[in-house]
């Protein structure tokens, strides 16, 4: 890493950033604080027991903690299948050449719809009378109904989380696979390494760096995800697939329940904050050992 | 696939050791990469195949591919101004999405890279908070800011607000990208006398081209996947396509043809696009730092 020089005139360079990112961000942050600790309905608080209202009646609410708990099962199974399988087809992609150029083409291709065109795909795909998907499980035998049981929903919103973003992990393993110097393999081969060797001793270290920013980026994105399950089960059968940002909109849009809303968004703002916290702390760690 | 099964016996056997185990590694990559590849296809097919259907083919039979070849889903689209007015509002904020975003992170991105001043690091990480912040939190202060300020409904509110996550994650792009330029090639422009601005456009950025372009993409590939906030943020006159796609669901049921042919259009832009910079992808997910 280069050295820096000390410029206190940098600031103005930064500047520009600074006043859009804190009128698209700041203000409307400051917005839900202050509807966190007010009454939507006019209702004045005064002490700070009041103020503080809304933060209580949202931890002792069962709907948040059931909404967060079926998003870490979610982030975890989703981050269990992508990562493994991303590492193993950055693994078998071609090194070069044209089919190389076709593979990455392809399979970054899920990663530019948008995502409620995500949705409306693996909804059309699933079902029963008019989906691919859908009928071929059918004419299997096995019962699938992806707006009716709680099982088939999860197993739908999850193939398609995998569908989507797996590729994104295996881009980035690919990308840290072919910063290794051939004279590594060489070695290996020298030393008549089995191939499962040169996975643990060789490839994975070296894709470390990279593999963390998937395994973070994967686990934000996921944290927040919202249009892709919305679009396909709108949060149901029941409540069984609505994750935090669909249990949010529902209350703040929906219901407009303002207050509450707002209190659970600092939470789960102060969730992410903590989480990217540890993301930059890992990346700027791993910035210095110089990978 | 299949033929890859019946061939490995086949190899002879005074191949070297290496060299059949290379034969058949080659061969296994390609099994598992055609398999993965047909996985990530197979719904997007099904969405082709569905928006060459008539509606009728698509309700009464089960077909695997158009047996009544029919453009007329597409041509719904084409020609009503409802429909792809929604293309022309979406590529509009995801333009100027897209200028903005460059213009504010790229003096930022240098000075990230090049000093160190006082709270840069705290300053690099609320940026990064900012991409990290779920959109859903801000749906409804956006909204209200939006409003109050006379901007609802405004292709800048959504480009504006789409900022919110592109901004940081082009200063990361950038930043990267500036990292690996050697600090002598500033410090050699400054004594021949090149004055700031114009080191920067002149000798700088034609260095980070890559850089620019893959975060131009990036920004590009946010502003068009997002749907909560620019959704929220619209009603008519900047609605995006992604938005409308959802009116399909008519009196009579939906209309699938017309919402399948929809689909297969936003998907376009992307698949032209990303042709340019499939070299730099991975390097623009890592944040420039592979």
């Amino acid at each position: 890493m280069q050295t820096k020089t000390v410029n206190q005139k940098a600031w103005f360079l930064v500047l520009p950033v600074l006043v859009l990112v804190a009128f698209s961000a700041v203000i409307p942050l400051m917005t839900v604080v202050n509807y966190s600790i007010q009454d939507t309905f006019g209702g004045e608080f005064f002490s700070l027991e009041d103020k503080l209202m809304w933060f209580r009646e949202m931890l002792e609410s069962q709907r948040m903690w059931d909404a967060l708990g079926r998003q870490l099962m979610f982030s975890g199974i989703i981050l269990a299948i992508e990562v493994p399988l991303g590492v193993f087809v950055a693994l078998n992609m071609p090194k070069s050449g044209f089919w190389a150029s076709f593979c990455l083409v392809m399979m970054s291709l899920p990663l530019l719809i948008p995502w409620n065109v995500v949705g409306t795909i693996w909804q059309i795909f699933g079902r029963v009378d008019i989906g691919l998907l859908g009928n071929t499980l059918d004419a299997l035998g096995i019962d699938y109904n992806y707006t009716q049981d709680t099982f088939d929903a999860w197993v739908t919103i999850i193939v398609m989380d995998v569908w989507h973003w797996t590729s994104l992990v295996a881009l980035l393993a690919y990308a840290g696979l072919k910063s290794i110097p051939d004279a590594y393999y060489q070695a290996a081969e020298i030393d008549q390494a089995s191939r499962w060797k040169v996975f643990r001793y060789i490839e994975l270290p070296k894709m470390m760096g990279v593999l963390m920013i998937a395994i973070l980026l994967r686990f934000m994105d996921s944290f927040m995800i919202y249009t892709e399950p919305f679009v396909v089960t709108g949060g149901g059968p029941g409540n069984a697939t609505t994750l935090l940002s669909i249990d949010l909109v529902k209350m703040a849009l929906g219901q407009f329940d303002l207050g509450p809303a707002a209190a659970f968004s600092i939470m789960y703002f102060l969730v992410i904050l903590a989480i990217s916290w540890v993301f930059y702390t890992v990346m700027t760690n791993l910035d210095k050992r110089g990978m | 696939m299949s033929d890859a099964t019946t061939t490995t016996p086949r190899i002879p056997e005074d191949l070297t050791a290496g060299g059949t185990r290379r034969r058949v590694k080659v061969r296994g990559s390609v099994v598992v990469m055609t398999l993965y590849l047909l996985f990530l296809m197979l719904p997007i097919y099904w969405l082709l195949n569905m928006s060459l259907k008539t509606n009728t083919e698509i309700l009464n039979s089960f077909t695997l591919w158009p047996s009544d070849l029919t453009l007329a889903n597409y041509r719904t689209i084409l020609t009503d101004p409802s429909w792809y007015m929604g293309y022309v509002n979406s590529i509009i904020y995801v333009t100027m999405n897209t200028v903005i975003s460059l213009a504010v992170a790229l003096p930022a991105a240098y000075a990230f890279s090049r000093y160190s001043f006082l709270g840069d690091k705290h300053l690099f990480f609320w940026l990064l908070t900012n991409r990290m912040a779920p959109p859903a939190v801000f749906a409804l202060p956006f909204f209200q800011l939006y409003s109050s300020v006379g901007l609802f409904d405004t292709h800048i509110a959504v480009a504006l607000a789409h900022t919110l996550f592109n901004v940081p994650l082009a200063v990361w792009i950038l930043e990267g990208f500036m990292r690996g330029v050697p600090k002598e090639i500033d410090e050699t422009a400054y004594i021949d006398g090149y004055s700031f601005g114009k080191f920067f456009v002149k000798i700088f950025m034609p260095l980070i081209a890559s850089g620019i372009g893959v975060a131009a993409f990036f920004c590009f590939m946010f502003s068009w996947v997002e749907l909560l906030l620019s959704r929220t943020l619209t009603s008519v006159d900047a609605k995006p396509i992604a938005a409308i796609m959802t009116r399909t669901q008519g009196a009579s049921g939906i209309d699938w043809g017309v919402l399948a042919a929809a689909g297969i259009l936003t998907i376009l832009p992307g698949a032209l696009v990303i042709y340019f910079v499939r070299n730099y992808i991975a390097k623009g997910f890592a944040l420039g730092r592979v």
